[in-house]
């Protein structure tokens, strides 16, 4: 058998070279010219107009110039349970599918399909379709890794970390970030999750990822209770921090306080309390904008409502990471998974159209992925089972292929399971490599071959 | 004046308000005004003495739970029966009624584990033993063992209580006992390690995390320990020795000696190494005293030299842990103005030390237990077999908010994003100021400020609270006192301790 991923030494068409130092120069100088300002001694009386500032310094138009793609932004979204991803995208040509599902297969004349070749999909997905069919979207078809974990857990945490013999360390965003950041760097806003906890992904070694489950949470909430408390709590935190170097101990040395630089730890918390209120006021200010379109309500959308508002307004943001849950259909999967491929479209679709009319789709690539597809045969409960390998989807300004990959073949299974046929980070290294342009090799620890998302 | 390195004593007179509430606050995790005013008034000795002689104070509320070891016991007889007769039959449906009770089972049992761990976060908050509960939990982040991977919340009860018995007792017979722990076995895969097929991962972590650290053993060591550990294993909820898979070859050598090393055998012979010592005390110093980092090359000359005065005292005591603290508790290092606030609480301690330290009523273990997460410590859970990380990685921009908003939620009963209204608030701060001879505001400020965040707190830093204080026309009433507390758990500083 062949495997599927190899490590590149040579022959290396897309030349991976570290990332470009211009892909990080305005933001870079927003956020140098941010901890600057913020280890300053004279910052609380400017910290109020810190992001007037900012927006000034900042004048939208010169970098988003139409057909001139500035920053890139990825935009993740989790789909966690483990998708079905046969019912997402059906092999309608194929009898051994209608074999194996005898009750919930998509019905080769609902599928919506994407090529000549049988393969469909879903029915609900009908505004993910209209994006492949344009050529902004494609699906990557049989992700996987070797010798699959079927616990949520343990499969969610290996696609974190890119560790499929673990699912250890650190994650595969924050390892790519930490090559970028600077040690003590607390108040970057590389990467912003929205839900209550960070994702392992976005954890690097040092990097840290902004989380919150709704922006109008990511602030001191007790600040409602009066205004009194209000006034007095945005003066304390804004303490004259006297200094950011290391302080010096009688008896010789420096105060070490944990795997950075050496300083003192007073000042470590009022520069990060700082950080965290300019991050606050910019993420607040951001979402509060009305979007150009409609967004439906439900849970995913309105993250990615969200997440457009916050692209607009040019956040420092390079990562965005979102979620939704509810794919682990064991029992009667067929009307919920209609519901979820239907809100999942809508959620797409939406975003997709909002990015146009604010003029950035130039600038995002969305991935979505879940942590494991669902076994072949159905169950006996009209549900499915944990599984392996599934599609991943890909949604950007040009994608030369509508399908990238082979689908994995319904008859030689592995225990009942499909055989990936594309490694996960084989997908994570084309999307480090070659649109957000940062190191795969950091991220990933070796060289992937990419499975030609972006070149055919 | 060179900071003391040697663990000498604290002159007796020395100890004062500042020194009263640092011990406090750091063997513990958050005192009130009361109990460091009643510590000063009692003197170091004796209030080292009721910390560390915690054994001999009445049992602790809320008392231990009922952990049920039968939600995940092995299939009886009469199941593996069914079991094989549905399969041979292949009867659909009487293997979906039985997968469908093991999947029942396994739901009660993630109930089960999150009571377990809305016990511990209560526990801590509302000891009267605050020196166990820290070291529990220093021993779990040591000892780190998932329940995510052992899946089996009897198991993760098990090691709760060899924590809780040998806590400040011998670190010998805890380690002894940690390779017979069958949490520790299947988390790290001794169940896997044979005779035939050496599986080196519980060896492996015993070197470099639990007993000597990294570079102090070389990869053939791991290797002879992999084969001394080999038929340690567990059944059901047990320890299992298993001597047809073990390896009684009288060959392995293991750090410069040959012998029949079987588990027990091994971990004694790994205490005795210099190396464990030193390593012991780092990490007693790093949860004590100063949020070192794993990389001796970033330590202070005087961090260096103090950590081997500690792992001298801890052979000194045969690794007896009690003995070993009261000594740096009663150190002129210990209270040294170097070490005083520079150490940032984790997530446990911010939460367990705003409820004990401002009296604060029980509000939700569930609650508490999300809050925690948010700040990225999740009780059972910690990130790998290395533990938490300590210090800096506690606090970035996300972390501040839910660490100010998770006190908020404890002081006022709003949690994020909840309607509220005072009723929610449930206690009375007046009682707190027992201590105070007086009601002006300015004097609350400072009788608050000099316990929740140190009496080394610069009066810049006080004066907007008594702005805040003095433009009330009630500054001692409860809404205003609750107001204050708010604010000042909001502070950047009060991550500190």
């Amino acid at each position: 058998m062949c495997t599927d991923y190899h490590p590149l030494s040579v022959n290396d068409p897309q030349g991976h070279q570290p990332a470009r130092a211009g892909a990080w120069t305005r933001r870079g100088f927003l956020q140098t010219g941010l901890s600057m300002m913020a280890t300053a001694s004279t910052v609380p009386a400017f910290l109020s107009n810190t992001g007037e500032a900012l927006a000034q310094s900042a004048p939208r138009g010169a970098v988003n110039t139409p057909g001139v793609p500035d920053e890139r932004v990825l935009v993740v979204v989790q789909l966690s349970g483990g998708n079905d991803g046969l019912n997402t995208v059906a092999p309608v040509g194929s009898r051994a599918y209608y074999n194996a599902r005898r009750s919930i297969a998509i019905a080769e004349g609902q599928a919506l399909m994407v090529d000549s070749r049988g393969i469909g999909l879903h029915p609900q997905l009908g505004e993910v379709h209209e994006l492949i069919a344009d050529r902004r979207g494609a699906v990557v078809q049989g992700v996987g890794y070797p010798n699959p974990n079927r616990s949520h857990f343990a499969s969610m945490d290996i696609w974190h970390t890119a560790d499929p013999s673990g699912g250890r360390g650190a994650g595969w965003i924050g390892k790519a970030f930490d090559a970028q950041s600077q040690a003590g760097d607390s108040g970057s806003m590389g990467c912003i999750s929205i839900g209550n906890e960070a994702p392992l992904a976005a954890h690097g070694e040092s990097f840290k990822p902004v989380a919150f489950e709704s922006a109008d949470l990511f602030r001191w909430t007790a600040e409602d209770i009066h205004p009194a408390v209000a006034e007095t709590y945005r003066e304390l935190q804004q303490a004259e921090v006297a200094s950011a170097e290391p302080v010096a101990l009688p008896g010789g040395g420096t105060l070490p306080m944990g795997p950075e630089a050496a300083t003192d730890a007073t000042a470590f918390v009022q520069r990060t309390a700082m950080d965290a209120q300019v991050a606050s006021m910019k993420v607040r200010r951001a979402v509060s904008a009305e979007p150009r379109t409609r967004f439906p309500g439900h849970g995913l959308a309105r993250q990615l409502r969200s997440v457009a508002a916050m692209i607009h307004a040019e956040l420092p943001t390079r990562v965005y990471y979102v979620s939704m849950g509810g794919f682990d259909t064991h029992a009667n999967q067929q009307g919920r998974h209609f519901q979820l491929m239907r809100q999942f479209s809508e959620s797409v679709g939406a975003f997709q159209a909002e990015l146009e009319a604010t003029g950035h789709a130039d600038r995002v690539v969305t991935v979505a992925f879940s942590e494991f597809g669902r076994r072949v045969a159905q169950n006996a409960s009209g549900g499915t089972d944990h599984g392996a390998a599934g599609p991943v989807f890909v949604f950007g300004p040009q994608m030369p292929q509508r399908l990238v990959g082979a689908h994995p073949s319904l008859t030689d299974l592995d225990r009942g399971d499909l055989k990936y046929k594309i490694d996960f980070r084989q997908v994570y290294a084309e999307l480090l490599d070659n649109w957000l342009e940062l190191d795969s090799m950091a991220a990933l620890g070796q060289r992937y071959r990419h499975p030609g998302i972006f070149s055919a | 004046m060179p900071i003391p390195t040697r663990l000498a004593p604290l002159p007796p007179e020395a100890f004062g308000l500042a020194e009263a509430r640092h011990l406090l606050i750091r063997a513990g995790f958050g005192p009130s005004p009361a109990d460091v005013h009643a510590a000063v008034r009692d003197g170091l000795e004796m209030t080292v003495d009721g910390l560390v002689g915690y054994p001999g104070t009445a049992d602790p509320e809320p008392a231990e739970p009922n952990v049920d070891p039968d939600i995940l016991r092995p299939y009886t007889y009469e199941e593996q029966q069914q079991l094989r007769t549905a399969r041979q039959r292949n009867d659909q449906a009487a293997l979906d009624r039985l997968r469908e009770e093991r999947l029942g089972r396994e739901r009660q049992d993630r109930r089960q584990f999150a009571r377990m761990q809305h016990w511990w976060i209560e526990r801590m908050a509302r000891t009267t033993r605050p020196l166990e509960e820290s070291l529990v939990l220093l021993w779990h982040s040591h000892f780190a063992t998932r329940y995510r991977d052992v899946e089996d919340a009897y198991m993760m009860w098990q090691q709760q209580r060899l924590f809780r018995e040998h806590a400040q007792g011998s670190f010998t017979e805890m380690a002894v006992r940690i390779v017979r722990d069958p949490a520790m076995l299947r988390f790290l895969n001794n169940d896997r390690n044979v005779k035939s097929n050496p599986n080196e991962n519980l060896a492996r972590e015993l070197m470099e995390l639990f007993t000597l650290g990294e570079g102090n053993y070389t990869e053939r060591d791991i290797y002879h320990a992999a084969r001394a550990l080999t038929g340690y294993t567990l059944e059901d909820h047990s320890f299992r020795f298993r001597e047809d898979v073990h390896d009684d070859e009288n060959d392995k050598r293991i750090l410069g000696r040959t012998g029949p090393f079987n588990g027990d055998y091994l971990v004694r012979w790994l205490v005795k190494q210099p190396a464990c010592a030193e390593f012991i005390a780092f990490k007693l110093y790093r949860h004590f005293v100063a949020d070192l980092s794993d990389n001796r090359a970033q330590w202070a000359d005087w961090q260096t030299a103090t950590v081997r005065s500690l792992s001298r005292e801890l052979r000194r005591n045969e690794f007896e842990i009690g003995p070993t603290l009261r000594t740096l508790f009663t150190s002129t290092h210990f209270y040294d103005a170097a070490v005083r606030g520079n150490k940032i609480k984790p997530p446990a301690q911010l939460v367990a030390g705003t409820v004990s330290s401002m009296r604060l009523p029980w509000r939700s273990g569930r609650l508490a237990t999300e809050a925690m997460r948010r700040m990225g410590q999740e009780l059972f859970n910690p990130p790998t077999v290395a533990g938490w990380d300590v210090g800096r990685p506690w606090v970035n921009t996300s972390t501040m908010f839910a660490r100010q908003n998770a006190a908020a939620y404890l002081i006022s009963g709003k949690g994020p994003g909840e309607r509220w209204d005072r009723s929610d608030i449930g206690h009375d701060p007046s009682e707190l100021l027992e201590d105070l001879d007086s009601t002006q505001a300015y004097r609350v400020v400072d009788y608050f400020v000099d316990v929740y965040l140190g009496p080394h707190t610069p009066e810049a830093r006080r004066a907007p609270l008594k702005r805040f204080m003095g433009d009330r026309k009630n500054p001692t009433s409860p809404d205003v006192l609750v107001g204050l507390m708010l604010l000042i758990a909001a502070m950047p500083e009060y991550q500190l301790c």
